[in-house]
């Protein structure tokens, strides 16, 4: 292992039990790592979607309707997140689920601006099992990882990442998430593990937060939300299948 | 400059399940008491109420009802060959923060703990010699036994309307219940929670292996109940919302709705709440404390003055503030000498999730935070040491606690982490997945400690504490030894495909393992190896007492609560009966 794999803060290295535990409450900063896409399914699932797709270099809707990003850091995060968990036969993407605005709003957010980060210094690189120790809130780490890996993909590609081919796209967060590729300020590892940690969320969080809009992950995956009283259910649907329309907190206030 | 305030004659810091209790025992005595609390005022309405509550992203991934590190956290290595660093985010264990403390936001299992675990050293070396134990091992007793303790385990169930079945009814062993239970007067309050789909098949495994399964003790009620005190409880939702968030139904048992609210109804009693306790003042005797210095919301520091004060925080909090105010000397582990933050101790864990066809339909969103199905055949010392090699095992268990998918959406080992091919292994196992867990005891030890930092403070100025604690070889091998038995259920459940896991070793403060922490406030009978006589009262300073997971010798492989609360029972009829009748030292020294 380099030294630089070693700093990465996000991995703990240990992923069988943060695979097998992340279902039991692992905290959400510690989603599991492994493996990556494949490239020819997204292509395939980007081919085709064309109801939400835009085609990749076509100007993108974000920018002025954003609370924190930039039009170059919220075309990256579109991309980013249509990457990651794209369109397919087995159900919707992040992106039409509106996964990016939800990434936008928690990085504007409290959370984003670090409001429960202990943020005194010195600041050292520390053992992985000490966890995060950077002087940088959650939207300062996406900002600065975004600018780097644009700077990257410039040199590589010639281009934005936002412009990238489906194909090419998961070709470099294959590479962010393997740690092949060196980033200029931030770990490769703590700012991937952050930016799919928020697609994640965003994409199966309430509809409210923005992304999984109309609930469409919970229907996918059979989830009934937050509408949650079991209590005369739960004997009478042992091992039936139990069926509810998902609904989100605001369809029940 | 501080402001001096009135001397009052209690003073509680922390008002969680502990703290609670002991304010509502002694409003009877009429007597002028005060508690701090660093958090804000809660209730189940407006704060907890449904739908709000069942919000996964505000109170299960971002904490909100958690204690805020900015403010203050602790520094953390695993050995004293590193230098420690700071926890800047919480991960590992979730400290509560507010009125009902942690207590909020518990699952609500509630243990008596096994009778060994009152007994450690002396059944251990009794059974097995004292060759068994490691030289680097802080095996100890409780200064009391668990028969001792059964009236208080008794009143705390009765006060949370916990769910369960006996196993031990005065001697009598009973089919179903837990047989390895220490004798109980009276069984539970109420009857066990309704099983989930895969707490039945887990039932039936075990048995099948000739194992005793039973089910948990929860205090999330199953039915509608009032307790002695006269509180009711809703039954249990089964919402799935439960772990990390406050209850809609007031069935899971919480110090806000029971004992806080009655602790209120005394016009001798004032909660201060936003308010931060920065150390206990002593005289120049150091044997006695007079006062505690605190900020309110506004940052303006009073002393507080107080006859008899209880420490009542968190069990990292209670340790934190004895360090902070010089109260007993700390423990140093390169001279085995001192007290104060000796014998930290933490929970193991690890285990197996179980994959199933889609023919096994789970619905594990119909969960409730201490719904599962137990087995204590390698807890305690109901198994031989001698034969598996570690020293505490641990409860083994399916639990169905609730399946919210930001942070539960197994899937197995070899998936893709991201893309289609992680999508769809998401939908295909989202259901039909269960996990068989080990909760393993953690024995103490003369590296494991906590002290100040040299470095790092908090937003006060304070040093912060820190924590050095690392998995020992006996912890690792019981966490594997406990995983293969896991992984020999989940085949017998029927899954198709099992995956085995342990937490990381080194211990990491990353992944979300467990909010037990115990130890570094010891109670026991020998001064020079505990910080508390029996009746959780400072050898030191005998007007102070520490109440909290942070008195247990070593940690039981059990959810720590039951203890706690019946431990703040029996504390506070000590003081009400013996102290207050003659202040002094209860126990000689």
């Amino acid at each position: 292992m380099s030294t630089k794999e070693k700093n990465d803060q996000s991995d703990v290295g240990r992923r069988d039990f943060l695979k097998l535990f992340g279902a039991a409450g692992a905290a959400a900063g510690t989603l599991p790592f492994g493996g990556s896409a494949s490239a020819d399914e997204i292509m395939a699932a980007a081919a085709t979607d064309t109801k939400h797709h835009h085609a990749a270099a076509e100007p993108h809707a974000g920018g002025p309707g954003c609370e924190f990003f930039n039009v170059d850091e919220s075309a990256f995060v579109e991309a980013a997140v249509d990457t990651l968990i794209p369109s397919d036969s087995t159900g919707p993407g992040a992106k039409e689920l509106g996964v990016a605005t939800y990434i936008d709003r928690q990085m504007a957010s409290g959370y984003g601006k670090g409001d429960r980060l202990y943020l005194e210094g010195p600041f050292g690189e520390g053992a992985p099992e000490q966890g995060y120790q950077l002087p940088m809130t959650p939207s300062e780490l996406i900002r600065a990882g975004i600018a780097d890996v644009n700077a990257v993909v410039q040199k590589s590609h010639k281009n934005s990442f936002a412009a990238l081919s489906a194909k090419d796209r998961a070709a470099v967060l294959a590479d962010l998430d393997a740690k092949k590729t060196e980033l200029p300020t931030v770990p490769t590892g703590t700012f991937f593990g952050l930016l799919l940690q928020l697609t994640i969320e965003g994409y199966f969080a309430d509809p409210m937060y923005g992304g999984n809009k109309d609930a469409a992950t919970w229907k996918m995956i059979g989830f009934p939300g937050a509408d949650a009283m079991y209590a005369d259910k739960i004997e009478p649907f042992r091992n039936k299948p139990y069926k509810a329309e998902p609904k989100g907190i605001q369809d029940l206030i | 400059m501080a402001t001096k305030l009135n001397a009052v004659d209690v003073l509680i810091v922390g008002l969680g399940w502990t703290g609670g209790i002991i304010a509502k025992e002694l409003a009877s005595t009429k007597l002028k008491i005060v508690a701090l609390e660093r958090g804000g005022p809660r209730d189940t309405n407006p704060d907890f109420i449904d739908p709000e509550i069942h919000d996964e992203l505000r109170y299960a991934a971002r904490y909100d009802l958690m204690q805020n590190v900015r403010r203050e956290t602790i520094t953390f290595r695993n050995g004293e060959s590193q230098t420690a660093l700071p926890m800047r985010q919480l991960g590992s264990f979730l400290p509560g923060q507010g009125v009902g403390g942690a207590g909020v936001h518990w699952n609500g299992v509630t243990w008596r703990w096994l009778e060994w675990d009152h007994q450690a050293r002396t059944r251990t070396v009794d059974k097995y010699g004292e060759k068994i134990i490691p030289s680097d091992m802080h095996l100890q007793d409780w200064p009391i036994t668990y028969d001792d303790l059964e009236p208080y385990y008794d009143k705390f169930e009765k006060t949370c309307g916990t769910s369960g079945k006996a196993g031990n009814l005065n001697g009598r062993k009973i089919d179903g219940g837990n047989i390895f239970e220490g004798s109980r007067k009276e069984d539970y309050p109420n009857p066990p929670m309704i099983a989930a789909q895969s707490m039945v098949m887990f039932e039936k495994a075990a048995r099948n292996l000739g194992y005793h399964p039973f089910p948990n003790p929860s205090s999330n009620a199953s039915r509608d109940y009032v307790n002695p005190d006269g509180v009711a409880f809703g039954q249990c939702h089964y919402c799935g919302f439960c772990e990390r968030f406050g209850c809609e139904a007031n069935a899971k048992a919480s110090p806000h709705f029971t004992v806080i609210p009655l602790a209120l109804k005394n016009p001798n009693f004032e909660l201060r709440t936003n308010s931060i306790v920065l150390k206990v003042n002593l005289d120049s005797t150091r044997k006695k404390a007079v006062s505690v210095t605190y900020l309110d919301a506004r940052g303006r520091e009073f002393e507080q003055p107080a006859d008899l004060i209880i420490l009542s925080a968190y069990a990292l909090g209670n340790v934190n503030l004895l360090l902070q105010s010089g109260i007993g000397v700390p423990y140093d582990p390169a001279t085995g000498k001192g007290v104060v933050g000796r014998n930290y101790a933490y929970q193991c864990g690890g285990g197996a999730t179980a994959f199933f066809d889609k023919k096994t339909i789970l619905n594990r969103y119909m969960g409730a935070g201490a719904l599962g199905t137990c087995m204590d055949d390698f807890n305690g010392d109901n198994y031989d040491f001698v034969k598996v090699g570690y020293i505490g095992g641990g409860g083994i268990s399916c639990s169905n606690s609730g399946a919210r998918p930001i942070q539960s959406h197994p899937t197995p080992h070899g998936t893709p982490r991201w893309g289609s091919d992680w999508k769809q292994a998401v939908v295909d196992n989202y259901d039909h997945a269960a996990s068989v867990g080990n909760q393993g005891a953690v024995m103490a030890y003369r590296q494991n400690y906590l002290s100040l930092d040299p470095t790092y403070t908090d937003v006060f100025g304070r040093p912060l504490m820190r924590m050095t604690f690392d998995f020992q070889d006996n912890e690792v091998k019981q966490m594997n030894g406990q995983a293969d038995i896991c992984v020999e259920i989940a085949k017998e459940m029927g899954a198709t495909k099992v995956d085995r896991g342990i937490p990381p070793v080194p211990y990491s403060i990353v992944p979300y393992q467990s909010t037990h922490n115990t130890g570094g406030a010891v109670f026991g009978a020998d001064p020079s190896t505990s910080v508390l006589n029996k009746y959780l009262q400072v050898w030191d300073v005998p007007n102070v007492f520490v109440t909290g997971a942070c008195v247990f010798p070593q940690n039981a492989g059990k959810n720590p609560t039951g203890p706690v609360g019946a431990l703040a029972y029996w504390a506070v009829d000590a003081i009400k009966n013996q102290y207050l009748k003659s202040p002094g030292q209860l126990v000689p020294s």
